[in-house]
């Protein structure tokens, strides 16, 4: 298929007049998607400045772009922005890396014995349906009130939505795949390792980027619960003090490194897949 | 363990051969909650080495269950079944199973899926790799070697499935329709190739598949069987040479006037045991 498409490429650099301007077409369009996104967010920021500086609404309450700005300038220049970036960062890359290896971890034990994975359903159902939230408390007085309580809290809800993405994408593979191994005289060990783990790499990099997710939400909901730094702790406390710029500011700030590292979990999927000649 | 060839009418050679597999009164029931289903009731065949024959009979009857018991990935409920008087197990080289799909990995260069059967059983040498890089000559894939399967045709794809399934040299190949998802043409075509890298290599194969012509093509000995459970209803021996008394190749069978007669042969056989059936 990819020579294919390469092979027509090549083909359309050279001939068709008609092709050229097909490609133009899209690329017309694609420019046009790009210049909407942009005038959305650019018209959004205008709109709220303006409004605040009108009077429209009360900047003090809905701030402004240019308050939430030098909030984030003030954070900058007295060091702690990347403080708390850094905290937060921490506690989510641990939070999604601990839950995908848990997570998966779990989901082959399950893969591996049907009975095991029986015994476990209804109190994974539970797991899932219970607000993680919810155990908050239990948790600090566990594992005390630092990063490690949100840490956990970051795995709780990464790790069961984990093992079950992992465990319904390694319950999908052929059973007839399973067969052919059988009958070469592959060991249910090679099984998992040459024929279910590849095939279901796709299906681990969703649940990786479904914990990316979660994990995020556990670590701001455990920084709102207990903590002395990070974002989650920052927009807490600009609530609980009035201070409604650094709120937005840390709103902001969280969501430009939630999009990057999603991002960045995407462009790692495509270089994986196209490694692997599926893309 | 030897026996004598039955040849119909004077037919293969009339010599002593070594058995390489043996069925014995093989009975198998498949048990599940809504309740039990006999597949296989009391069945016995032999074949022999350099053999190629063919199980037809009504779908679902129960052949792809014998295929499985003579590879040794389920176990017959009474009677035995041996590979060279030993008992099937899918971790010797006794059997190598080759299914309808190619089922090659997609994550896999082609040579990469041809090794894979000597991989799992730790069998990869310079010698095996080597075997098997000339079986993907043979199939006629050198040149795809590096490709993955997607870059191949459905045909491509099952003969290097095939190359797979021979790469270890088991005694036996066990072939359970290996050609009905592919279009007509190609399918002939592989009969013809799979045939003549089967016939020329000195394997023995026991064929599944529901295409009577295919059948006739394609074996020596065809084993039509009832409907389920499956019971041995006739062995049909075919003999069907060229002019120069050699077997003749599939392609060349299809154009024999006594291919129609084995056709109408097994067709009634199949016929008949239909009709059984619907009285029951």
């Amino acid at each position: 298929m990819e020579a294919k498409n390469k092979r027509q490429k090549s083909k359309a650099r050279q001939v068709s007049a008609e092709q050229r301007a097909y490609l133009k077409k899209l690329a017309r369009r694609d420019r046009l998607i790009a210049a909407v996104r942009l005038a959305i967010l650019a018209g959004f920021l205008l709109l709220w400045e303006v409004a605040a500086r009108t009077g429209l609404v009360n900047d003090f309450i809905f701030s402004s772009p240019s308050r939430v700005a030098a909030a984030t300038a003030r954070l900058y220049q007295s060091g702690e922005l990347f403080h708390h970036i850094g905290v937060t960062m921490l506690e989510t890359v641990l939070g999604f890396t601990l839950g995908t290896l848990f997570g998966t971890l779990a989901a082959a034990a399950m893969w591996w014995s049907p009975t095991l994975c029986r015994v476990f359903d209804p109190y994974m159902v539970v797991l899932n349906a219970v607000p993680k939230i919810a155990l908050g408390p239990i948790l600090i007085v566990w594992v005390g009130s630092g990063i490690r309580a949100i840490v956990v809290m970051a795995l709780l809800v990464s790790t069961v939505v984990t093992v079950m993405t992992v465990l319904t994408g390694f319950s999908e593979i052929s059973g007839e795949k399973q067969l052919l191994m059988r009958t070469l005289g592959a060991a249910k060990g090679q099984i998992f390792i040459k024929v279910v783990l590849p095939a279901s790499v796709p299906t681990l990099i969703g649940a990786l980027k479904l914990s990316v997710g979660m994990s995020w939400v556990g670590v701001i909901v455990g920084e709102y619960l207990v903590s002395r730094a990070g974002l989650g702790y920052l927009i807490v406390y600009g609530g609980q003090v009035f201070k409604l710029d650094l709120v937005m500011a840390s709103i902001a700030v969280l969501s430009v490194l939630a999009a990057v590292m999603y991002y960045a979990v995407s462009a790692a999927e495509k270089r994986l897949l196209a490694k692997r000649g599926e893309r | 363990m030897a026996e004598i060839t039955a040849g119909a009418g004077g037919g293969p050679e009339q010599k002593r051969e070594e058995t390489v597999a043996e069925v014995k009164d093989v009975r198998l029931v498949y048990h599940e909650k809504s309740g039990e289903t006999p597949a296989v009731a009391g069945v016995s065949f032999t074949v022999r080495k350099g053999e190629f024959i063919s199980l037809v009979g009504p779908s679902g009857c129960g052949k792809t269950s014998i295929l499985s018991m003579l590879a040794g990935i389920v176990e017959p409920g009474s009677g035995e079944v041996r590979i060279l008087g030993k008992k099937p197990d899918p971790r010797a080289d006794l059997t190598g199973y080759m299914l309808q799909r190619d089922h090659l990995l997609d994550w896999r260069t082609i040579e990469d899926n041809v090794l894979l059967g000597l991989e799992v059983k730790h069998r990869l040498t310079a010698e095996t790799r080597a075997y098997a890089d000339e079986l993907i000559g043979l199939c006629g894939l050198s040149d795809f070697k590096r490709h993955y399967p997607r870059q191949l045709s459905g045909g491509m794809r099952q003969k290097a499935a095939l190359a797979r399934t021979l790469a270890f040299s088991p005694e036996l190949l066990l072939l359970d329709e290996p050609f009905s998802a592919l279009d007509y043409q190609t399918r002939l075509l592989l009969a013809g190739e799979v045939h003549s890298i089967i016939k020329n290599g000195g394997y023995t194969a026991v064929l599944v598949t529901h295409d009577i012509s295919e059948a006739i093509a394609m074996s020596n000995r065809i084993l039509v069987f009832t409907k389920r459970p499956a019971r041995l209803k006739k062995e049909i021996a075919i003999d069907l040479r060229g002019a120069d008394g050699r077997e003749a190749s599939p392609i060349e069978r299809r154009s024999m006037p006594r291919f129609n007669d084995y056709f109408d042969l097994v067709w009634s056989e199949l016929e008949g045991g239909l009709g059984d059936g619907s009285e029951e």
